[in-house]
């Protein structure tokens, strides 16, 4: 028996003088709160069944807005399943969000790096992706492949989808092009751009930094106090710590600051817009795969569909050139077109052995001290 | 059931919903965060449950804490007080013009139209490097290069104030607007000049708006998080931005909660020591 007749059979019973007004009242306040009740528990029943809407969550601007253009919208045409698509500004932040969610309640994630993947494997975050369900994986680079495949090797939770830098934008009005090769990643903390300076607020470019300032190896800094002593320079040269890609776009193109380490896609962004930022990977430069990470609870065959759409030769070269970044696809195998090769971070290779990727198990392993020990050096200690 | 029972029941049946959201919206998840606070942190990132006293006891007696709370209730007080002197004109102004009260209200209202963030970004606008402020004084040929104006504490005192001197106006103004104004005339009449009326009639009067003003200014700039970040420099946080971190950034929620329960605590001090003195009433009018 549905709620409709359920609510017809009460209301004959009470025209008909068999229940008091009260009690009808009262059982109609008490079905409604028993449908509010349910609803969080039957929305992750729903989720094995029908799927009308998948959420994604990703970096925001223009980022957010090549997946909606060329993956998304022409998903939801091809489909008619709707791409909810929210914006996040670091990993760290939505790992909090997701930590606080029911599962089902966001579906795919756009992650950085193999760290990311271990530490939502390590909170019973990751799924079981069909790889059948997903033909398009076969043209992906093996390597970054196996990446995930050394924290769950027998299963995958994500596909990857690009990859890119974290290197160094300067303005070239201020900051010439040899300078920069001179002076590599110790011009963060170089007295002569005292109050020019930028960074990304986040523990770990900080510290991957300061190991590059202090001439150690990002994935075994020995001496991390000289690190901490590297971060406690850059804070006081620098203006101001961005939060987000948008942000650091705005910095440099207003001319608040003259130089910051920068995300590639969004520097070459801003090249594209005709401003003259310059970009320069230093030795050791901070390396990063992206992908496309489906949560614990969420429809898989409908996650599926959508990653492999993702994947597609077509969509994935259209989003790559949308937001600047590189693309996973295996370039010995695919044509990638004119524009991708010109993307800083380009590997033509397809073994991405020319890139430094942090360690998962060294990162995640100096998570809890660093990121405390950050938040402290920020503010002055 | 008796006519008295029913009619002591009414009031607990019509306060029931509001109660019932109080209890639902504030009190369990406040309970949660308590009992939270006595969490620990695992070495892997897992809560682990139990009755540890270490949260509070790094929240207490770590000075790195203690120094950003001091730093957060300097930068309200400072708030507060420049929104006073700001504010108090523009209420008087508004309180004693005649016919276009109204319109003068709405005007004060409207930037609650748009968003905080919204309007706390626009001062990037103004007085950024090329911003409007900049761009003028090199036109005017009062500056050759521009200065640099953002990412300090000034600035996000200035967003705070921006964000802040409505709340103050309109406590101000309600508090004044309920003067009678033949006080001031006989204070006239009996030798005062305006200015010593002003000083010993309508400012004791307006006090309790005053001060009701003064209690939301610190109470809201004092638990701020998205201004500092906005405006702020690498150095400047609020202790709001501390939970934000310890939570969002080091995924440390039993930490967090000790922490906001401490900015709960010291700020509910002073919402107490504001009702001792001054009672919530002139609070609800100014709000209302």
């Amino acid at each position: 028996m549905d709620d409709t007749k359920r609510y017809e059979r009460l209301r004959e019973r009470f025209q008909n003088g068999d229940i008091s007004r009260r009690r009808f009242f009262g059982l109609l306040g008490a079905a409604g709160a028993a449908y509010g009740l349910q609803m969080p528990f039957a929305r992750q029943a729903l989720a094995a069944g029908d799927v009308s809407q998948v959420r994604f969550d990703g970096w925001g601007g223009v980022v957010s807005e090549a997946f909606r253009k060329h993956a998304f919208d022409p998903y939801t045409d091809k489909t008619g399943i709707k791409v909810i698509d929210g914006t996040f500004p670091g990993g760290d932040e939505y790992l909090a969000l997701v930590r606080a969610s029911q599962p089902g309640e966001y579906n795919i994630a756009h992650l950085s790096g193999v760290f990311d993947y271990a530490r939502y494997h390590s909170f019973d975050l990751t799924s079981e992706l069909n790889l059948a369900n997903i033909p398009n994986m076969a043209n992906v680079m093996p390597a970054l492949m196996n990446a995930f495949k050394s924290i769950t090797p027998d299963s995958l939770s994500a596909a990857p989808y690009d990859y890119g830098t974290t290197g160094l934008a300067y303005n070239r009005k201020f900051i010439s092009d040899e300078e920069m090769k001179e002076k590599g990643a110790k011009i963060l903390i170089d007295e002569k751009h005292k109050g020019k300076i930028g960074g990304w607020s986040d523990w770990r470019t900080r510290m991957w930094y300061a190991a590059l300032q202090t001439g150690q190896d990002p994935n075994n800094i020995e001496d991390v106090e000289a690190a901490w002593d590297a971060v406690r320079k850059h804070r006081d040269l620098a203006l101001k710590y961005w939060a987000s890609g948008a942000e650091l776009m705005s910095l440099l193109a207003e001319e608040e600051i003259h130089v910051t380490e920068g995300w590639s896609g969004r520097i070459f962004a801003l090249q594209e817009q005709g401003h003259d930022i310059g970009y320069y990977d230093p030795p050791n430069g901070f390396g990063w795969q992206e992908c496309l990470f489906v949560l614990k609870g969420s429809p898989m065959a409908a996650c599926e569909e959508l990653l492999n759409f993702m994947l597609d030769k077509d969509t994935s070269i259209a989003v790559a050139e949308g937001q600047s970044y590189p693309p996973a696809l295996d370039p010995t195998k695919v044509d990638l077109g004119d524009k991708i090769p010109k993307l800083p971070a380009f590997d033509a290779t397809g073994t991405l052995s020319g890139l430094t990727f942090a360690n998962p198990a060294y990162w995640n392993g100096n998570e809890a001290d660093w990121s405390k020990e950050f938040g402290r050096v920020q503010r002055g200690y | 059931m008796s006519i008295e029972q029913r009619e002591a029941r009414q009031p607990w049946i019509l306060l029931a919903p509001a109660l019932t959201a109080i209890v639902m919206l504030l009190i369990v998840p406040l309970v949660f965060i308590v009992v939270y606070s006595f969490w620990l942190k695992s070495a892997a990132g897992a809560d682990t449950p139990g009755f540890f006293l270490d949260n509070w006891q790094e929240a207490l007696t770590d000075p790195f804490y203690r120094d950003i709370l001091l730093n957060t209730l300097k930068i309200a007080a400072i708030t507060t007080l420049v929104c006073a002197l700001l504010g108090y004109p523009a209420a008087f102004f508004i309180a004693r013009s005649q016919g276009n009260k109204v319109v003068l209200l709405v005007l004060l209202m409207l930037p609650f139209w748009i968003s905080y963030i919204i309007r706390t970004m626009s001062w990037i606008n103004i007085l950024g490097v090329s911003g409007a402020l900049n761009s003028a004084m090199i036109w005017l040929g009062i500056i050759n290069e521009p200065i640099q104006m953002l990412y300090n504490e000034t600035t996000v005192i200035l967003g705070l104030v921006h964000f802040l001197l409505p709340f103050m106006v309109l406590n101000i103004f309600v508090s004044l607007d309920g003067i009678d104004t033949n006080l001031e005339d006989a204070a006239s009449s009996l030798g005062a000049t305006r200015w010593q009326g002003f000083l010993q009639v309508t400012l004791p009067l307006s006090l309790p708006g005053l001060a009701a003003g003064g209690l939301l200014c610190f109470v809201l700039s004092a638990g701020t998080y998205i201004t500092p970040v906005i405006l702020g420099g690498p150095r400047d946080a609020m202790f709001a931005n501390l939970v934000y971190e310890a939570i969002i950034r080091q995924l440390n929620w039993p930490l967090g909660s000790a922490l906001s329960l401490l900015l709960l605590v010291v700020l509910g001090v002073l919402v107490i020591i504001y009702n001792r003195y001054l009672g919530m009433a002139q609070l609800a009018k100014g709000l209302g």
